[in-house]
């Protein structure tokens, strides 16, 4: 059961990061990797912050801000001086390994002894479980309020930037803006996963962020599977469904290890699973054919 | 409504594959005026256009609409008057939005894109309205992605959506070179329909030489980048259907 709870604790960890990257690959159709860069950071700034005795109610504002100017430089260096969206986002992402350091200043912080985002409040006696619901009701309100961002006018031109630039530049809408503040959510929402996993886990590393756009690029390409399968429309479910992607991803690595595969091999696991997921909806067609 | 100042367009400057788009074309086109351009590929027709709705600027000389000087103002900013159908269906909508959603941002063309939901009961109804004058039975349709419907439907809609708010310039870039002729007219028709009701002042590019014989009112031959014919609405009535081919002889 404990193994469970942990893995499902641990996919809701990822799972604003999941819900960044639909924004930027879904819905902007830019494909973003500051994220190694941005999520660290979120990680970075919780620890410095908490060492610092501040609560974690303060942090999270600031966890936001600072994810969000990551996602605002590569949407600016990608417009503004026209350069591909890959390369601006390794710059980034780059960059920031420095600045993640310099803020942590050392490159591993533990804070066992520390209060956290799930140490505040006592919903259930058991620790595991209480950082659970917590975090539940984070998920499902970032959840909300970003289904009803996208709802919004604003919304709507966001997801038609990605769609048809031609047809929303001559609807009134600055592409370059609006590509610039979809990465700086997309990237907000990456620190905020940042911000859950190191209060979560009691420690902050600099490698944390390694390899970690691959754990929303799965996610998000499980929800599209299912999305295009079962030919789903509605923004909600979709996000629900990107959700449960980045539960079922985390669950699928906890399973693997579980029956006692070699930890090495984990990446590989990884790699070789969201080819499958690619793959699948393929191989089905070419036999029905 | 728009005034066209000497204006110069090369792209490419200095290089091998220097193409001097449009080499100083002055033009006023005035209120309700529906202005067919005709030309041979590469003539300068779609660089004349994309240089009116700002999606490129000129090297040298001004473009005025409704007495503002625009020479320097992006595509977005120009679409306070200006609403656009393209060539390519796919460019004037988008595909994976609704129908409705397309109409929204059609609807607010001329103003911010905020953080309030637009869609409601009463604003679907209202494009239902809209949708059943064409007579394509799309009125259920309007929760469906653009992506399903056909090119001529999705013209026919881009048309629609462009006076969904208020609309002084119309620029309709060969609308129909990507449909079947039946679609091609009830594009055109509908194109028509709307310039005369809603008084629009209109450019319509087209290869189309019959659609250029029977829409407009004035006519306009471009060449290397420069007008050579330039017809009003007197002279394009007493213009027979033949002298037009004879014009590309």
């Amino acid at each position: 059961m404990d193994f469970y709870l942990t893995t499902v604790t641990l996919g809701l960890c990822y799972s604003a990061l999941a819900l960044g990257i639909y924004i930027s690959m879904k819905i902007f159709n830019i494909p973003d990797i500051t994220t190694d860069g941005s999520y660290t950071l979120g990680g970075a700034v919780t620890a410095m912050m908490l060492t610092h005795h501040q609560s974690p109610y303060i942090i999270l504002p600031a966890v936001i801000v600072a994810g969000g100017i990551a996602g605002a430089l590569t949407g600016l260096i990608h417009t503004k001086l026209k350069i591909n969206a890959l390369l601006a986002g390794i710059l980034v992402m780059t960059a920031l390994f420095s600045v993640n350091l310099t803020i942590m200043g050392r490159s591993n912080i533990p804070l066992s002894n520390l209060p956290s985002l799930f140490s505040l409040v006592q919903v259930v006696a058991d620790p595991n479980q209480n950082t659970f619901w917590i975090l539940l009701v984070f998920v499902i309100l970032i959840t909300f309020l970003i289904g009803y961002l996208l709802k919004t006018d604003f919304g709507i031109a966001m997801r038609a930037t990605g769609n048809s630039e031609s047809m929303i530049r001559a609807l009134g809408v600055n592409t370059d803006r609006m590509k610039i503040s979809g990465l700086a959510l997309a990237n907000a929402l990456t620190a905020l996963s940042g911000y859950f996993f190191v209060q979560s886990q009691d420690f902050a590393d600099i490698n944390m962020g390694i390899g970690i756009v691959i754990v929303g690029l799965g996610s998000v390409i499980i929800a599209e599977s299912l999305i295009n399968w079962l030919r789903i429309t509605s923004v909600w479910l979709s996000l629900v469904l990107v959700l449960g992607g980045a539960i079922v991803f985390q669950l699928v690595l906890a399973v693997t290890l579980a029956i006692g595969v070699d930890p090495n091999m984990l990446k590989i696991v990884t790699a070789v699973f969201v080819l499958l997921i690619v793959s699948l909806p393929r191989l089905s067609l070419l036999r029905s054919s | 409504m728009i005034a066209i100042n000497d204006i110069h367009k090369t792209f490419n400057k200095g290089k091998a594959n220097q193409v001097n788009a449009v080499n100083g074309i002055s033009l006023h086109i005035a209120e309700e005026e529906f202005l067919v351009i005709v030309g041979s590929n590469g003539s300068g027709k779609t660089t004349l256009l994309n240089l009116v709705a700002g999606s490129v600027f000129p090297d040298t000389g001004s473009i005025s609409i409704d007495e503002n000087n625009v020479s320097k103002l992006p595509d977005y900013h120009r679409s306070q008057w200006i609403a656009r159908v393209f060539q390519n269906p796919v460019s004037g909508t988008a595909s994976d939005l609704s129908i409705l959603d397309n109409f929204r941002l059609a609807a607010i063309r001329t103003k911010a894109k905020g953080l309030s939901i637009g869609i409601n009961d009463k604003f679907k109804q209202q494009v239902k309205e809209k949708i059943a004058t064409l007579g394509m039975g799309l009125e259920n349709k309007v929760e469906q992605s653009m992506g399903t419907l056909s090119g001529g439907q999705r013209q026919a809609l881009t048309l629609l959506m462009s006076v969904m708010d208020s609309c002084k310039v119309l620029l309709l870039d060969e609308p129909t070179a990507a449909l079947d002729p039946r679609s091609a007219e009830v594009v055109m028709r509908t194109a028509d329909k709307l310039i005369t009701d809603f008084k629009l002042t209109a450019i319509l590019i087209t290869h189309n030489l019959k659609d250029a014989y029977n829409y407009g009112t004035r006519i306009m031959q471009m060449s290397e980048g420069l007008v050579l014919r330039d017809l009003n609405n007197k002279q394009k009535s007493d213009l027979k259907q033949n002298d037009l081919f004879d014009w590309f002889g």
